[in-house]
């Protein structure tokens, strides 16, 4: 891996670029920059691209960075860096035993980066098998096969990469492994874990997704705990599903384990970030214990088998209502081709009432229109309002307490694997637990 | 000697360096709790930094208590850190310009890994915003290195070695911090006092620096020819700065004289594998070996080969080599103390004990051993940091991090952190410092404190009591009430030097009070003419009882009379005396006084009285003699 990217000038641009280039600097190199009788020595440091181009960053023996403009400073090579960003070869574990093992593929994240400590940058480039230097303590709970399947941020997932997840996974759990961990960037990991509940659905093992808030180059990272639950869960729950793991609350050292199609990141930053909505934690888990809150439900097995359907459609869409929402976006969607919509409506599922026709008749040339709630918590009822009964009559199908996210996941995997005419009746049934009966009663609002 | 401080203040901004928490210190009880855990991490090369990879050995948890109104998700590194706080960039900035150093052009934060707990993220923020400059101490001139901007970590709570478990306070992590580190320039202990001095009147004329203890903050790096260089952090007080260089000096001398000693003894100091001794100790007498059995440990010892008589080697005035390795084991192991064979037969150990110990462990007569009293592997801890600390004794002084204990010794406190802890934060982004900037704070840089010391006897106060009131730490407030009630000046600087001392001193809180409080104090004060004493009984209750500043006031001022009501009683007991004073002159005082006295009921001291009534009879017979 080139740790420093293409450019041996990362980031430098403008003048500081051609200044260093006369000098015949590159990164990491020493260098004196000169202002008359006062200089500085130091290692070029590499630049973020938007940052102002008459600056160099080198770092002082002291340890600390400093930025210094060269609009009056000539710059001197002093000496060439020397073997700097080289990786040790990481020796991978061979042979392996049916179901003595847990799979982990990193997808990418911040869980799978690391920074570089020379420049700070944090890059999503981490073997599987460094998270396993990083805890050691994984050793006394189980051997672990790893693969990079994708070194990508959360944010650029796709529903092609969810059908590329789902079939590394699958071969995975046909290779023998006990459970499987996927490594995943928290921006997107609950709609990576409905995709994978909908494509190996009725599998038999453990699917966990996990992934950390904070980056795994802090000492105060939650990588350490949220890797080492996940693998225990993987391997000692024989609780068969797609779950995410990640700390249940501010406080190190337990995780919850989350259902994949009921977890959503309710927070930009918290370590706790990942909440069940609509249900609760099926476990907790730390170093040493594993606690089902549902214990008659340990070690459930499904029959039949995994029915593995790991396409997924990119004809779908996932639309917020808001006041003033025009229904030129959903004929847009239409006219562009897109097969159906999930709507986040307000309340109980509503929409202006002043889009019911227009819906009416996208609905009668067949394009799919689906209705949860924007609350999130709780379920949609569109009989208790008049709007609500005449977005039913128009054709919107409701989906209960089903999570937005989950709900558009689930359509694109429907329309990749189902006649047109058959998902509606997919999306209103429950296939893997996105859909509950029941609301419980989950204690006071806080 | 080679000396070198690293001076830290924090400043006084409206919010915190990263977050728009506020920075003053929280009272009462915190609002919630959480724990954690910290790892060392690798760097990019595989290097574990010493002083990280250290704590992580201690296996620590920490509770970390926060409050609602002092700390936010930034102090709970459970959000990023919001931009670089540019008041507090600016006040760094202008430290720089009084110091003569040269601010770098763009401010990069790095973060420097700390993991102690004392930072929740495991790493302290730190930018160095100036290099170069220097201060001068007479005709010597002791040079800067570097000045950076950087967060002040938790405030320790408790430690509780047996169960790991160590408790900080979130309030005060994030305030901004100056450090100021200077050159290795200076060379004696005084000269360490003078410059730490010589700073801190540089950083007090920004006006813009916290006052009270804890709040100015020395570490100081000493080595002595041939040693090695030692850190010694926290010092509180500027009184103790000499004090501690020339303890640290003195260990340092004595670790080299017993490197020579050592040396003449053996090629190498070689320690046994720890062996367990408890059954040689089943039926002691000694107490704390009893105690420490009872609550399930062992007694386990090593031999130190050519040792004996080494740990009772005074290194410093009142600090044995023994003490020095008690010192490693309690802090990395964790265990109570340890013994050692030239302080026994003592603490209830007979000498038939001592004996079998020394067969057991195969001592010879210039051996010496070590005994640990704890649970096998904490023992076992702690005796491979005596066998290493024993072995390095041979090498003289070892580089490492101490903590200043407040009689001006030193204790060990964890081993010296390499270059491999420093990495940069990526959620800040850069700051560019122009030209610009620089030119409109250099204007803003307040005047020198001379110029204030000449403007306040300007004022009619004594060039004494000028010099105080410049170096007080209410600057702030003087200053501002100077601008408001010049009149008042004498009064002022009386009250906010010796009166504030004089209270601090009876154990009275006054420093604990915030500038409003004080200055509304001030304001009533002056608006009722209150007398000194009465501005010093005031503040008394303010900072001793719940009373707010109008009832304080109120009260004072009805059981005293301010100035006002003191001269109008004197001016009615002239009026009412006019022809003893044309009769009898100077001489009318005493029996006006007699009488003023009456009227006053003990509502003012007698010396003020005094005062103003020979003030007035003054004034009024020039008046009448001028009008005659």
């Amino acid at each position: 891996m080139c740790v420093l990217g293409e450019s041996r000038l990362e980031g430098y641009h403008g003048l500081a670029y051609r200044k260093l280039v006369e000098a015949g600097v590159n990164v990491g190199d020493t260098v004196e920059v000169s202002f008359g009788d006062e200089s500085f020595v130091g290692r070029l440091m590499p630049r973020v691209e938007s940052d102002d181009d008459s600056v160099v960053t080198i770092k002082l023996p002291n340890g600390y960075n400093i930025g210094l403009s060269v609009v009056d400073a000539s710059v001197r090579l002093v000496s060439p860096a020397g073997g700097l960003h080289q990786q040790p070869p990481v020796e991978e574990a061979v042979g392996f035993g049916a179901g003595e093992y847990v799979a982990l593929i990193s997808t990418g994240g911040t869980i799978a980066s690391r920074v570089e400590y020379e420049t700070g940058a944090v890059r999503p480039a981490l073997r599987a098998s460094d998270l396993m230097s990083l805890v050691p303590e994984l050793e006394g709970i189980s051997r672990l096969k790893t693969q990079v399947l994708m070194s990508i941020l959360s944010e650029d997932m796709k529903p092609a990469y969810w059908e590329r997840i789902a079939r590394a996974v699958y071969s995975e759990l046909e290779a023998g492994a006990a459970g499987v961990v996927v490594a995943h960037g928290t921006d997107t990991m609950g709609y990576t874990a409905a995709a994978l509940s909908f494509a190996l659905r009725g599998v038999d093992r453990p699917i966990v997704l996990v992934g950390s808030q904070r980056s795994s180059d802090r000492p105060s990272s939650d990588a350490y705990t949220n890797l080492l639950c996940a693998v225990k869960f993987a391997k000692e729950s024989f609780r068969p599903g797609v779950y995410v793991c990640m700390h249940a609350s501010t406080s190190d050292p337990t995780c919850a384990v989350i259902p994949g199609v009921k977890v959503r990141k309710m927070h930009t930053s918290r370590r706790d970030a990942f909440k069940a909505v609509n249900t609760r934690p099926v476990a907790f888990v730390d170093r040493d214990k594993l606690v089902f809150l549902d214990e008659s439900s340990k070690g459930y097995v499904v029959g039949g088998g995994v029915v593995f359907k790991p396409g997924f459609s990119d004809k779908a869409a996932l639309i917020e209502y808001y006041p003033g929402f025009s229904l030129d976006i959903l004929n847009w969607l239409a006219e562009k081709g897109y097969l159906g919509v999930v709507l986040a409506g307000t309340g109980l599922g509503h929409v202006s009432s002043e889009l019911v026709d227009g819906i009416a008749r996208l609905r009668r040339s067949g394009f799919l229109i689906y209705m949860t709630s924007q609350c999130l918590y709780g379920r949609v009822n569109m009989n208790v309002y008049t709007t609500g009964r005449r977005l039913l009559a128009a054709g919107v199908v409701p989906l209960g307490d089903m999570l937005p996210e989950t709900a558009y996941v689930k359509l694109s995997w429907a329309l990749a694997n189902y006649p047109l005419e058959e998902v509606d009746g997919v999306m209103r049934s429950n296939l893997v637990g996105e859909l509950s009966a029941r609301s419980v009663y989950s204690g006071e609002w806080t | 000697m080679k000396v070198g401080l690293e001076i830290h203040q924090q400043l006084d901004t409206r919010e915190k360096l990263f977050c728009a928490c506020p920075t003053r210190p929280a009272t009462g009880k915190p609002d919630y709790e959480f724990r954690r855990v910290l790892r060392a991490t690798k760097s990019e090369l595989g290097v574990v930094d010493p002083a990280a990879q250290f704590e992580e050995v201690r296996r620590r948890v920490y509770v970390y208590q926060g409050f609602r109104d002092h700390t936010c998700l930034v102090e709970m590194d459970e959000e990023p850190p919001h931009e670089l706080n540019m008041e507090a960039l600016e006040i760094g900035l202008m430290c720089a310009m009084l110091l003569g150093a040269r601010p770098v052009d763009e401010v990069v934060v790095m973060r420097k890994t700390v993991i102690d707990g004392s930072n929740t993220s495991g790493f302290q923020r730190t930018a160095l915003i100036a290099l170069g400059g220097g201060i001068k101490l007479g005709d010597k001139t002791i040079g800067i290195s570097t000045l950076c901007l950087e967060e002040d970590a938790a405030r320790l709570v408790s430690s509780d070695a047996s169960t790991g478990v160590v408790t900080y306070r979130l309030d005060r992590l994030g305030v901004p911090l100056i450090e100021i580190s200077t050159k290795p320039d200076i060379t004696t202990p005084e000269e360490a006092g003078a410059a730490a001095y010589e700073i801190g009147r540089i950083l007090r004329r920004l006006r813009r620096v916290k006052r009270g203890l804890g709040t100015i903050r020395q570490d100081i790096n000493v080595s002595v020819e041939g040693g090695a260089r030692i850190e010694v952090k926290g010092v509180q007080e500027l009184s103790l700065i000499s004090k501690v260089v020339s303890f640290e000096a003195k260990r340092q001398e004595g670790l080299l004289r017993l490197r020579e000693e050592l040396r003449r003894r053996v090629p190498a100091v070689v320690v046994s594998d720890p062996v367990d001794l408890t059954s040689e100790f089943e039926a002691t007498q000694s107490n704390t070996i009893k105690q420490g059995l009872k609550s399930g440990g062992g007694v386990f010892g090593v031999r130190v080969e050519g040792f004996s008589g080494y740990f009772k080697f005074e290194v410093a005035p009142g600090k044995r080599f023994g003490s020095e390795l008690a010192d490693y084991a309690r802090q990395i192991a964790g265990v109570g103390g340890l013994i050692h064979s030239d302080e026994l037969p003592a603490y209830g150990v007979t000498q038939e004990e001592v004996d079998a110990v020394k067969r057991k462990l195969g001592c010879s007569d210039v051996d010496g051993f070590v005994l640990v009293v704890a649970e096998r592997t904490r023992a076992e801890r702690a005796l491979s940091v005596v066998a290493k600390r024993c072995a390095q004794a041979i090498d003289g002084v070892v580089e490492e991090t101490r903590a200043a204990q407040p009689d001006g010794t030193t204790r060990f406190l964890r081993p010296m952190p390499g270059s491999a802890r420093m990495y940069p934060e990526t959620d800040v982004p850069y700051v560019r410092v122009t030209s610009e900037t620089l030119s409109r704070l250099k204007s803003a840089i307040p005047p020198p404190l001379e110029e204030l010391e000449s403007r306040l006897v300007s004022l009619k106060v004594s060039s004494e009591l000028a010099k105080q009131a410049v170096e007080s730490e209410w600057l702030n407030v003087l200053e501002t009430m100077l601008a408001e009630a010049p009149e008042a000046a004498q009064l002022l600087c009386s009250v906010l030097t010796q009166d504030v001392r004089e209270l601090s001193r009876e154990g009275v809180g006054v420093d604990e009070l915030p500038d409003h409080v004080v200055l509304e104090l001030l304001r009533g004060a002056v608006r009722k003419g209150l007398l000194r004493d009465q501005v010093k009984q005031a503040l008394r209750l303010v900072a001793t009882s719940s009373r707010s500043v109008g009832e304080a006031l109120e009260e004072i001022s009805s059981t005293t009379i301010s100035l006002g009501e003191l001269d109008a009683i004197i001016e009615s007991v002239i009026d009412s005396n006019k022809q003893l004073i044309s009769a009898r002159g100077a001489e009318a005082f005493k029996p006006l006084m007699g009488d003023v006295m009456k009227l006053v009921r003990g509502r003012a001291p007698g010396s003020i009285v005094s005062q103003r009534l020979a003030q007035k009879l003054r004034e009024r017979t020039e008046r009448v003699s001028a009008q005659g």
